[in-house]
């Protein structure tokens, strides 16, 4: 009896499956609306879910859902609705691991449209693969500089598959410059430049700090290129102290700053204005600091009282906030709005495009982009590069007190007058 | 400075000493001991200091488990199995504390004793912090050195380092001993990743950074020592410095330029412990 009854039954389930798919290729080609289901459209996201990087990361999640709930069934494409599927790989903060996980989206999951972002470890690496494979690629999160120079971009001919937006190093000196303009001081900026990308980008002499400071009255006091997870900076503090700087400015990993400001307060170093980049970028890294963060500075590419509203959502920059606070519990991070932004380009992409399925079709619908999205408008065409469009930015200082430990407030806003201040910027007491 | 890295490499130092075991997760451990340190500290409200009566007790007691549970199943004539556990140890540890604390950068905090210092000359202070790393340094090392040669249980360390099967045959358990070695060394990766938490930040992947240290300072020190590992921190610490004065690109290269110096001049270390 068993030993008949198994392989029947084997036999059996077989030639159900069969039928069942058989029944299913039925359906798919009866013309029936409701049952008719389309291709599905697959998004590619790599993103440094674990390693030093992972703090951009801490938003996918809350990202995802917010997005496949507004995708809900699927995206309107010519009058037919495709499903729409993300598929996340972690990229571990390396970029060779992102560069084999990009390939993986590629080659294995055969995806349509590859998104990423946080820093040129991530974005790099993750474009160069689709420019060689050929799939349009759309990143963020990572000034355009180190996106397009590094990867061997030549401003003449640009890149075809990857397509950028987000601010440069041009904006940022310019948002520091007018916080320092707010405050009386003696025009000396002592200078922090680690010797990594940032940092040498940051303090080029050509292309970084030290000429628009100079045009401006400013000097620039650069001590030279330190290592990152240095645990001792009396060196520069005492040159500093030495050229009575009153500004300090550099781009700085947060356990850096936080050994530089103790060692400098140690050390009775007191400069009037800080403004900082990387360091200050997340409430956590400010929090660390105790009571001696306030009134730091930083640059400010996307806030709740930016007046922008999602195109997936209709959700301004505070309710999406809001949302994030009250889904985690945490305080707003500003990558939070452009992991939002990038899924907003990417609909909207989709839904122009004319022949899905086609790589160079949703090339053609991602390059006639024209969005107003939660980080602001985005066009490509005017940006300093045909890859590039530019969002805006401004500059804020970090604050004791309000709804956390610390609230960034927007101090300066010339870069972006539309962008309403949240206070005036003070000096450093 | 060197106060710190002292700390860092006490416990890699008497690892070794005792068990002939490089940690390649010593690092880790450090880092797992400030979160640790930051846990206790939320839960409760004390000063972060305080907490190392309860951080110091758990990591020994961990270290205790480590030993029994796992290191001595893998330590032999071959030092590469305990090596590669170590290894895979560093990478649990750093994952773990990845979901549990998040990839938050985070500070232990004991307000404004941070920035205090004492002003010996016009342009120069001394922090009130640092010295008192270095001070702990001096004393943890002491401690050590009374435990080590005053009393029964250092004799039979220094035994089972030396020979480990003519000490077996006198009646030690040499299994029990490694893990209380491994006890006493967590205990004192406890006090420095305390004293690492409220200097500057740390994330769960931060470890391996502070490891080269750790290791440099051992070697320069001569591997086993336990004066010459403060002497190694604190000539680590200087040579850094000094580096840094001539050019901040100089700083670190200047510090494992100093080891490599010592690695040429006195290849077995400042003061090797023995010669065998």
């Amino acid at each position: 009896m068993k030993k008949t009854r198994i392989p029947s039954t084997k036999g059996l389930s077989r030639r159900t499956v069969m039928k069942a798919a058989g029944a299913a290729a039925l359906a798919s080609a009866l013309p029936f609306p409701a049952l008719a289901k389309e291709r599905v459209i697959k998004l590619g996201y790599v993103s440094p879910q674990t390693g030093p990087l992972a703090p951009f990361a801490e938003a996918d999640n809350f990202t995802f859902d917010m997005v496949k709930k507004a995708i809900g069934d699927g995206v309107q494409i010519g009058g037919k609705t495709h499903p729409v599927e993300i598929v996340v790989k972690d990229s571990q903060s390396n970029p060779n691991r992102a560069a084999e996980v990009a390939a993986d989206l590629i080659n294995g999951d055969k995806i349509d449209l590859m998104l990423v972002g946080n820093t040129p470890e991530t974005t790099n690496p993750v474009g160069d693969q689709c420019e060689v494979n050929e799939v349009p690629c759309l990143s963020s999160l990572a000034p355009w500089q180190p996106w397009f120079f590094t990867r061997g971009g030549d401003p003449a001919k640009g890149f075809t598959w990857t397509y950028h937006y987000f601010w440069g190093l041009e904006d940022i000196i310019a948002v520091f410059l007018n916080m320092w303009d707010k405050v009386p001081t003696n025009k000396s900026v002592g200078g922090l430049f680690p010797n990594d990308g940032d940092g040498n980008a940051w303090g080029d002499a050509e292309r970084g700090f030290p000429k628009p400071l100079a045009a401006k009255g400013y000097t620039l006091h650069d001590p030279g290129r330190y290592q990152n997870l240095s645990d001792d900076f009396s060196a520069q503090i005492s040159a500093f102290k030495k050229d009575s700087c009153e500004i300090v400015t550099g781009v700085v990993i947060p356990p850096d700053w936080t050994t530089f400001w103790k060692q400098a307060k140690q050390q009775g170093f007191a400069p009037k204005a800080a403004s900082i980049g990387k360091a200050l970028l997340f409430p956590v890294a400010i929090e660390a600091l105790g009571d001696a963060g306030n009134n730091l500075s930083s640059e400010i590419w996307w806030s709740p009282s930016h007046p922008f509203k999602s195109s997936l959502t209709g959700m301004s920059a505070g309710d999406l906030a809001g949302a994030y606070t009250a889904a985690t519990g945490k305080q707003w991070t500003q990558p939070i709005g452009f992991a939002h932004s990038l899924f907003e380009v990417a609909v909207d992409t989709l839904k122009r495009t004319e022949d899905i399925g086609d790589r160079k079709s949703v090339l053609d619908a991602l390059t006639k982009t024209k969005l107003d999205t939660v980080v602001g408008p985005i066009a490509w065409g005017s940006g300093p590069v045909k890859n590039v469009a530019k969002t805006p930015l401004v500059g804020g200082q970090w604050r004791l007190g309000g709804q956390f430990k610390y609230d960034l407030v927007i101090t300066s806003n010339e870069t972006a007058t539309n962008i309403p201040v949240g206070g005036d910027m003070q000096p450093i007491a | 400075m060197g106060g710190l890295y002292a700390l860092f490499a006490t416990g890699l130092t008497l690892i070794f000493g005792v068990m002939r075991l490089v940690n390649i997760g010593h690092g880790d451990l450090i880092v797992l001991a400030a979160f640790l340190g930051l846990a206790v500290v939320e839960a409760t409200g004390i000063d972060p200091f305080l907490s190392l009566i309860i951080v110091v007790p758990v990591m020994a007691a961990l270290g205790y488990g480590l030993q029994r549970g796992l290191f001595n199943l893998t330590l032999g004539r071959d030092i590469l199995p305990p090596l590669l556990v170590s290894f895979g140890l560093s990478i649990i540890i750093q994952n773990l504390l990845l979901e549990i604390f998040s990839a938050d950068s985070r500070k232990l905090q004991v307000g404004a004793l941070e920035t205090a210092s004492i002003r010996l000359a016009d342009n120069l202070a001394i922090g009130v912090l640092p010295l008192i790393v270095f001070l702990c340094a001096i004393a943890v090392i002491l401690g050590l050195q009374v435990v080590f040669y005053r009393t029964t249980l250092g004799r039979a360390f220094r035994a089972t380092s030396d020979d480990q099967q003519t000490a077996q045959l006198m009646g030690i358990d040499n299994r029990h001993l490694y893990g209380l070695a491994m006890a006493i060394a967590l205990g004192v990766v406890a006090i420095a990743g305390i004293f690492l938490g409220v200097r500057t930040n740390f994330d769960p992947s931060i470890g391996p950074a502070r490891l080269i240290y750790a290791f440099e300072a051992v070697i320069i020190g001569g591997l086993g020592s336990l004066w010459g590992t403060l002497a190694g921190g604190v000539v680590l610490g200087v040579a850094q410095s000094i580096g840094a004065k001539l050019d901040p690109g100089w700083q670190l290269l200047a510090g494992h330029l100093a080891f490599l110096a010592v690695l040429l001049i006195r290849p077995r270390g400042l003061f090797p412990r023995a010669y065998d």
